[in-house]
């Protein structure tokens, strides 16, 4: 008998501070067969279990273009986060999964590509950042916006100032406020870096053979509801077509696999039918925010 | 399908001859006005039988999904499943269609991708032998589209004057029969013509209605409506409608440690959409703060977004919600109420009054 409720063990290899309440903890299934057999796509998510305590869903921040080591960018916010900041490398967890539709990568081969991430909301698209970088040839051009509040909540920030010097790809870093004078990337709103780049038909910008008119670009955005808002406001300005704005959900689970009801939003379950949601799906969702 | 005649007085026979092949389970009365399925302990039991019973308290479900049980057990080595239950086989006598269709529902949402095998493992040796009957006041499976069903039952008896028209819905159900054939009879056609007849007595019998065809369009429009505040000023969240509603099935999943500190057990529990915490997420952000956000949820996902997802939707009538409110909700009126109904002479916004 399978059983999908049960997790299997898995131990944390290491954990990387990202900043005061935000950790990565990278982990590793203990069996060997179960490792192999993981097998996920970007926007998926898994249930973490600290025994004793309970489960809770987290997306997966690592690409399935490095499999073996699992990458869970963690927020501590719950119970279980909680629990989970309190373990050192080395401990125990369960895992199951992975679960949730992801990305919906098949139709976004050979288009180009735009990720945009608040905050915390870079965790779920660094899985997808990788993914189209290590499948480089598969996309055309691939565009990263993200913002942070300031230099010190920038996640994953040596990883991503290393993309600056690309030229496979646009990487554009953003704080809305620079207490520290350090920072060396652009300074303001997310939506800001719009101007930096000519998503309007029409308007061409400076970048390499870039054609990212909104009609071959699928939009991945992930970040605080204020952000959603004005995101989406834009996009919508530049023309791009509902079904190719991609938004990940956050809902309280407890199964994972569309039994426990928790996560449901209007007619879908954020755990089989999400948790990456068009634009056009969320629209017709009630109680979305 | 095959029909077979069973007279009235030979019911008790047959009940009493199941305790052959497993443990037998009858409506039986509980309080003034309540009902339970219970186990025979001894064939004395068979007395006890209430035969003309509107609604047990709890539907079938406390059988196959219990309302609370350990998903698997831990410790510092790993995971470890239950114990898988007994191979005893169950007997439930007098199931109303609705609540056989409400078994159906479950079946539809614990297989899928991901069977939940707590469920399936306990449900595979249960029969289920069905009763037909009149609907009281707060019955409406008519309308629900449930008051027969096709499906989902060993045996079923129908009630005509002096006999029961059993229908014998699976081999199992054949083997019961079979267990002893004596009792049983050839139907006739005066028998068949008893049969409509009491079909169409009891579709006369319904005293409430409810048009479900065009309720997830008039519910959507009507999203933004007065009605569910009020609504959800007089339900107190008590969680008695989903805990005896057939198809109410989500669920929390908790840990719980034992005395070493190390090992324990996670668990489940029946949950209801109408408890406070059911959309709140870490952090404290509730996606359903207030009530009547959480009241018209279990509502709309009743007769829309289940419906979205399977087909159907997952109400099935039985009228134990509007029976055991404390604060007398009747999600029928008030359906009603929303669509217009009775008022179709006057304005029909149910907001402008």
């Amino acid at each position: 008998m399978c059983n999908p409720y049960m997790p299997h063990l898995a131990k944390i290899i290491r954990i990387i501070p990202q900043m005061d309440d935000v950790r990565l903890f990278q982990v590793r299934f203990e069996d060997e067969k179960i490792r192999d057999e993981f097998k996920h796509r970007p926007g998926q998510f898994v249930m973490v279990s600290v025994p004793g305590i309970g489960e809770a869903p987290i997306s997966i921040s690592s690409s399935p273009t490095r499999p073996g080591i699992i990458e869970l960018c963690i927020r501590r916010a719950g119970k279980v986060t909680d629990a989970l900041f309190k373990l050192k490398e080395n401990d125990a967890i369960g895992l199951r999964g992975p679960y949730g539709n992801g990305y919906f990568m098949e139709k976004i081969k050979g288009n180009n590509l735009l990720i945009v991430a608040g905050g915390i909301g870079m965790a779920p698209l660094r899985s997808l950042l990788w993914y189209s970088l290590d499948n480089r040839d598969d996309f055309r051009d691939i565009i990263l916006m993200y913002g942070a509040k300031n230099p010190n909540e920038v996640l994953f920030k040596d990883e991503l100032f290393s993309l600056l010097h690309r030229d496979d790809i646009k990487c554009l870093l953003t704080v809305d406020r620079d207490d520290t004078g350090t920072w060396e990337a652009n300074v303001g709103v997310v939506t800001k870096l719009f101007d930096l780049v000519g998503l309007d038909q029409g308007k061409d910008n400076s970048f390499n053979s870039m054609d990212a008119s909104s009609v071959t670009t699928y939009a991945a955005i992930c970040g605080p509801p204020i952000m959603y808002q004005f995101v989406l406001q834009k996009l919508i300005e530049c023309g791009f077509p509902k079904d190719r704005i991609m938004m990940s959900l956050e809902r309280r689970m407890q199964c994972g696999i569309g039994k426990c009801l928790h996560c449901s939003v209007g007619h879908k379950y954020t755990c089989t039918d999400g948790p990456i949601f068009t634009y056009w799906d969320v629209m017709n969702m009630q109680e979305v925010v | 399908m095959k029909f077979l005649k069973l007279s009235t007085n030979n019911l008790h026979e047959f009940i009493l001859s199941l305790r052959k092949l497993g443990e037998v389970h009858i409506p039986i009365k509980k309080g003034e006005k309540s009902f339970v399925f219970r186990k025979m302990n001894e064939p004395g039991d068979i007395d006890k039988i209430q035969l003309d019973y509107h609604r047990t308290i709890l539907p079938l479900k406390k059988y196959f999904y219990h309302p609370t049980e350990t998903m698997f057990e831990f410790s510092r080595d790993g995971f470890v499943p239950p114990e898988q239950p007994l191979n005893v086989h169950d007997i439930i006598f007098g199931v109303h269609a609705c609540d056989i269709h409400g078994v159906l529902t479950l079946d539809l949402v614990f297989s899928g991708k991901y069977q939940d095998d707590y469920y399936f493992n306990r449900k595979k040796n249960v029969s289920i032998i069905g009763l037909s009957c009149m609907p009281d006041e707060f019955c409406f499976c008519n309308s629900m589209g449930t008051d027969y069903v096709e499906t989902g039952f060993d045996l079923f008896l129908s009630e005509t004057p002096g006999a029961y028209l059993v229908r014998v819905g699976t081999s199992k159900g054949d083997d019961m029969v079979n267990l002893s054939k004596e009792l049983f009879g050839e139907i006739t056609h005066k028998d068949i013509d008893a049969h409509k007849e009491y079909s169409l007595a009891r579709k006369k019998a319904f005293k409430r209605s409810l048009d479900i065809r065009n309720l997830p369009e008039i519910m959507d429009l009507e999203y933004e409506s007065n009605l569910w505040d009020e609504l959800g000023n007089r339900c107190t969240s008590c969680g008695t409608c989903s805990m005896v509603c057939p198809t109410c099935y989500c669920y929390r999943i908790f840990d719980t440690i034992n005395m070493d500190m190390e090992s324990g057990m996670r668990r489940r529990q029946w949950d209801c959409c109408l408890f406070r915490d059911h959309a709140m997420v870490a952090g404290g952000h509730n996606f359903r703060q207030s009530r009547s956000d959480r009241f018209k949820h279990r509502w709309l996902h009743k007769q829309q977004s289940f419906a979205g997802v399977f087909g159907r939707p997952s109400c099935v009538g039985c009228g134990r919600c509007i029976e055991d409110c404390p604060a007398s909700i009747d999600i029928v009126a008030e359906s009603n109420k929303i669509q217009g109904v009775g008022r179709e002479q006057s304005c029909l916004s149910p907001t402008t009054e």
